[in-house]
């Protein structure tokens, strides 16, 4: 990248810099104008009598004067457009300077070597390109013509005021060259203090960006406060430099006013002094006054461009040298397609192989082997052995100090990714998940370019076309996002209908079927995303009540009944009876909303809700009375929190249960809320009589008969023959609540589920809506087993002719690595598998093994071969 | 299926029977009804017991694994109490047990009990006072076996000698 940012501008922007200055150029006659206009005003219209002559017509004085003042107003118009016209071209291009300047240094982390990132925060980067090139868009857009108008400017007045009187014009800039002097020495200082502090926030970022990652361990050593008093002095840091900086600041800027102000002066005495005399019209010096006073703006203007360049060059210089480390990698490795075919058959040569850290330290020692590929390799050693780092130069994604790599006489190092990401791939520990779907996750080892363009409609064609030309200014790619990207060939599928079902195989492989299935049943389906499947789900819904009618199975479940209370439901859910959407009937809120408590009342529910909410109030008082307030009881079985139990405990004192609706609004809603988690079968109280059973359900058809326009969206109401999209597919097949006190009844009620579903055939839909499923921040939602699953899937799922593991499936317990060991040795019978395995009895198998240490590949051969004490060794 | 009823079972069990009523109701009520169908097991011998199971109601076979099989040792009822033991000390299930017929339970899990007994030590007390008297009675009852034993012995080597 270019080191110096006016050099960037004009790489980038040349033409629309040109056209800008063209504009501010073409702006400038008017400017004149409008300087020269008041005088002629004064001067002529209004000094001398008679009549003017105007484009050979005859005028009167008042007509001339209002002819003069259109003229001077389609000026002020003329001016305003031109600024207008060219502020918004200014901003424009501003913006599209900033665009491609994020992106570039964006892809410019792509290309880090990777033990750069070592020495890189992730904090520091995001805030480079967030916030510190922020401000280096606005100063891009007008880097050469604000000076240009503002100077331009300048001179037009200067120019005007000499043609007055070359000594007015002189007292006006007599000052300038002590400014011009002085403001950079002041200004110098300030730029150091702005780098300090741009390095300084930059280390804030990188403090709260590893807090936020490490926030267990501090807790876990009670280091909080010790963090908190460090990350206290660093804005302590910020404070004082931001201090100095205002004080040097606001220093120039007094010194500048002060100067501005010493300009009248010369003006009131020299030329108050040269129209006594008869010198000087007294029009000439009010023109000359004003013209001060215009002066004074693109001068200040002018002062603040010094400043915010100097500014905007800092910045972007320390943030250009951040993003240019040693031994970038090459962009068109990235980018390019791949040209021509590399046979992955054939003699692998990896020769001199060295690999030094920052640190000095030699990790490969100029090591090398030679196998026949296909092969499947083990590569064994102590830790530090160099065992990590030779699988990395392997799958191409360290470079080598020394050496190189040879597969079929071609160089790995100079293969573009388009072969080595693709052909190749490699999982290492902790594999990265990113945030979205797992489908996402499972298939972007596959989207490499877009493959098929989405369907759109003119106006939306339109939209997209539009961008994409925007795109393309910047320097962004032009490439379309919204296009099916899965190379589905590559993954030996014929189209998009194949994805799911080997999505589905490639998880079995590595034992995540299972908890994707569950990911499935917890998820919701929007129907319209999975044509087919909700009447699918109704059928196992149909299946599910007919095995149901078993008396020992149906005990398991209380089906939802629109005419039944539910036992095994809380009263809440009763009167809905339907999945809140959103946070607008939450049931923890309920007894407040406005609509509910409508319905409550017309249902005539209100004073037994109360009764009973008292009387449950009262029964957890006296059961909880005795306990300690952090007690776990609390949590687990109260109604009421320990703090909630004094307020409940003066309540249950005071009130009146024949006057219950004397009670204060607030209270009436905390017994209602309360006696809306009344679960009867759970809690056994005994409080939910037959008659306001029957009151309740009377309220559910009333809630659901009236509920207004604007709640519709809020609740999918439970409809025996209707699909719940609000529901998890789990729900809707249930389609009620499995029953409190039978044994095992959830173990019991899973069983019969998976059978129903798996009876028709639905297994594998269930699992596409698995994959829907959202991973959290970084997979954090997975666990790190299952993380390391999905990366092994994804691998596999392109059907790699190289797969490259180094400590892929550490997490996973014994029997889990070892049967996927087995799959993946099948599964790579004829093709090449590198693996850097812990223990040395597990390269067994492997058709040859390299044991390593000290960077070095001291032995190698089929494991028999070895010696028992190399291998021993390699522990 | 209330709550007060089944704080009249609890404290109907000896076990119980001394202490506060307002306990036993927080008992109860952290306590969870379990229905077991007939052929369902309550326990399995040789598990880690978490839980004592009272009997509401129906009956339950009380079975031990011999070398020969399973084989019927007890049988349990209404109001009888199982694995209080295992609930006090962490000793494997003694038995299985099995539900005869369809089997109404209160489920009193280990962990709430001893909550319970942290909370309030007077239930401890009675606890130990229970047991104590168990003891007793199991002592007395060994020291009357081992004197029986003892004659009998004699008896035996009269005979021989």
């Amino acid at each position: 990248m270019d080191r110096s940012i006016f050099r960037y501008i004009l790489r980038h922007s040349l033409r629309p810099q040109i056209l800008i200055l063209v504009l501010t150029l073409g702006s400038f006659p008017f400017l004149y104008a409008t300087l020269e206009l008041p005088k002629l005003i004064i001067n002529d219209a209004l000094s001398t009598r008679g009549l003017r002559e105007i484009a050979g017509v005859e005028v009167g004085q008042v007509h001339y004067l209002f002819v003069l003042c259109g003229l001077f107003l389609v000026l002020v118009l003329i001016n305003g457009a031109f600024k207008y016209v060219i502020n918004v071209y200014v901003g424009i291009t501003g913006e599209r300077m900033l665009r491609r300047l994020r992106y570039e240094l964006y892809s410019r982390i792509m290309r880090f070597p990777l033990p750069h990132f070592r020495r890189v925060s992730s904090g520091e980067l995001t805030t480079m390109i967030t916030a510190e090139v922020e401000p280096l868009g606005g100063f891009m857009g007008d880097a050469f013509s604000l000076p240009l108008y503002q100077g331009g400017q300048l001179l037009t007045i200067l120019v005007f005021m000499f043609v007055q009187d070359p000594i007015m014009g002189l007292a006006a800039v007599v000052l300038y060259p002590i400014q011009v002097y002085i403001v950079p020495k002041l200004q110098r200082q300030v730029n150091a203090l702005g780098k300090q502090r741009v390095r300084q926030v930059r280390r804030l970022s990188e403090r709260v960006s590893e807090t936020v990652g490490g926030v267990r361990d501090l807790r876990a050593n009670d280091a909080t406060v010790f963090e908190r008093t460090r990350f206290g002095r660093e804005l302590g840091v910020v404070f004082d430099i931001r201090y100095q900086i205002y004080k040097k600041k606001f220093f120039i800027k007094f010194f500048n006013n002060f100067l501005a102000q010493l300009g009248p002066f010369f003006f009131f005495s020299i030329g108050g002094y040269l129209v006594i005399m008869g010198d000087l019209t007294l029009g000439a010096l009010v023109a000359a006054l004003t013209a001060h006073e215009k002066l004074y703006a693109p001068w200040k203007e002018l002062l603040s461009y010094y400043q915010l360049m100097s500014d905007a060059q800092i910045k972007y210089e320390v943030v250009v040298a951040q993003f240019d480390p040693q031994r970038l990698r090459p962009e068109n490795l990235q980018t390019d397609d791949p040209d021509g075919d590399v046979d992955f058959r054939g003699p692998l040569r990896a020769l001199n192989l060295t690999v030094v850290t920052d640190e000095n330290e030699t990790v490969l020692d100029s090591t090398g082997f030679q196998v026949d590929l296909p092969a499947r390799i083990a590569i064994i050693g102590p830790a530090g052995s160099g065992k990590e780092e030779l699988t990395l130069v392997l799958g191409n994604l360290l470079e080598p100090d020394a050496g190189r790599i040879l597969i079929n006489d071609h160089e790995l190092q100079k293969m573009c990714e388009a072969i080595t990401g693709r052909r190749m791939t490699y999982v290492g520990y902790p594999a990265q998940i990113f945030r979205g779907t797992v489908a996402d996750n499972l298939f972007f080892g596959l989207k490499h370019r877009p493959l098929t363009a989405p369907e759109r409609d003119p106006a939306a064609k339109e939209v997209f076309e539009r961008e994409r030309h925007e795109a393309r200014r910047s320097g962004n790619p032009d490439f379309d996002l919204d296009a099916d990207w899965i190379d589905y060939r590559a993954a030996g599928l014929d189209g998009p209908d194949a994805i799911a079902s080997a999505a589905t195989k490639v998880l079995g492989k590595v034992h995540l079927d299972r908890d994707v299935y569950q990911m499935g049943l917890r998820g919701t389906v929007d129907p319209d995303r999975h044509p087919g499947l909700a009447e699918r789900v109704l059928e196992a819904r149909r299946a599910l009540r007919t095995r149901l009618q078993d008396p020992r199975l149906g005990r398991l479940v209380e089906t939802w009944d629109p005419n039944r209370y539910n036992t095994n439901a809380t009263l809440a859910e009763n009167l809905l009876f339907g999945t809140p959407i959103g946070e607008e009937l939450d049931p923890e809120h309920l007894a407040a909303h406005p609509y509910v408590v409508e319905v409550i009342g017309r249902s005539g529910l209100r004073h037994a809700l109360l009764d009973v909410g008292l009387r449950l109030a009262g029964t957890m008082v006296e059961l909880f009375a005795d306990l300690p307030p952090d007690h776990e009881y609390f949590r687990q079985f109260s109604f009421i929190s320990a703090d909630e139990l004094p307020e409940f405990r003066a309540l249950v004192g005071q009130a009146d249960p024949q006057r219950l609706s004397t009670l204060s609004p607030d209270r009436q809603e905390r017994l209602i809320s309360l006696t809306f988690k009344l679960i009867p079968a759970r809690h056994r109280l005994g409080l939910v009589e037959e008659d306001l059973q029957a009151k309740l359900l009377e309220a559910r058809h009333r809630f659901r008969e009236m509920l207004p326009e604007g709640l519709q969206a809020a609740i999918a109401f439970f409809d025996p023959d209707r699909y719940n999209a609000a529901a998890s597919l789990q729900d809707n097949v249930l389609f009620g609540k499995v029953a409190y006190g039978q044994a095992q009844a959830a173990e019991r009620i899973s069983d019969l589920l998976s059978e129903v579903l798996d009876e028709l055939d639905l297994h594998d839909r269930v699992i596409e809506v698995g994959l829907q499923a959202q991973t959290g921040v970084g997979g954090s939602r997975l666990s790190l087993g299952q993380r390391q699953k999905l990366a092994l899937a994804r691998a596999l799922l392109k059907r790699p002719e190289v797969l490259i593991l180094y400590d892929a499936i550490g997490p996973l317990d014994p029997h889990e690595q070892s049967e996927i060991r087995e799959m993946l040795l099948a599964e790579f019978e004829n093709r090449t598998l590198i693996w850097a395995l812990t223990r040395s009895e597990e390269a067994e198998p492997f058709d040859r093994v390299l044991v390593m240490r000290g960077g070095r590949i001291v032995e190698q051969g089929r494991y028999n071969e070895l010696g028992g004490g190399t291998l021993a060794a390699a522990e | 299926m209330s709550l007060s009823k089944d704080v009249e079972v609890l404290r109907s069990i000896p076990l119980f029977a001394k202490i506060e009523p307002a306990k036993l109701k927080l008992l109860a009520f952290t306590s969870e009804r379990l229905s077991f169908m007939s052929g369902d097991e309550l326990c399995r011998q040789g598990d880690v017991g978490d839980a004592a199971y009272i009997i509401l109601n129906g009956d339950a076979d009380v079975m031990v694994n011999t070398p020969a099989g399973p084989v019927r040792v007890a049988s349990v009822g209404r109001n009888d109490i199982i694995g209080e033991i295992a609930i006090l000390c962490d000793v494997p299930r003694t038995a299985t047990v099995v539900a005869r017929a369809d089997l109404e339970t209160l489920r009193i899990s280990k962990d709430h009990f001893f909550q319970m007994v942290k909370q309030f030590p007077q239930i401890g007390l009675e606890v130990m006072h229970e047991l104590a008297s168990r003891l007793h009675h199991t002592t007395q009852s060994l020291s009357a076996a081992k004197a029986r034993l003892n004659q009998l012995e004699k008896v035996v080597d009269g005979d021989a000698s």
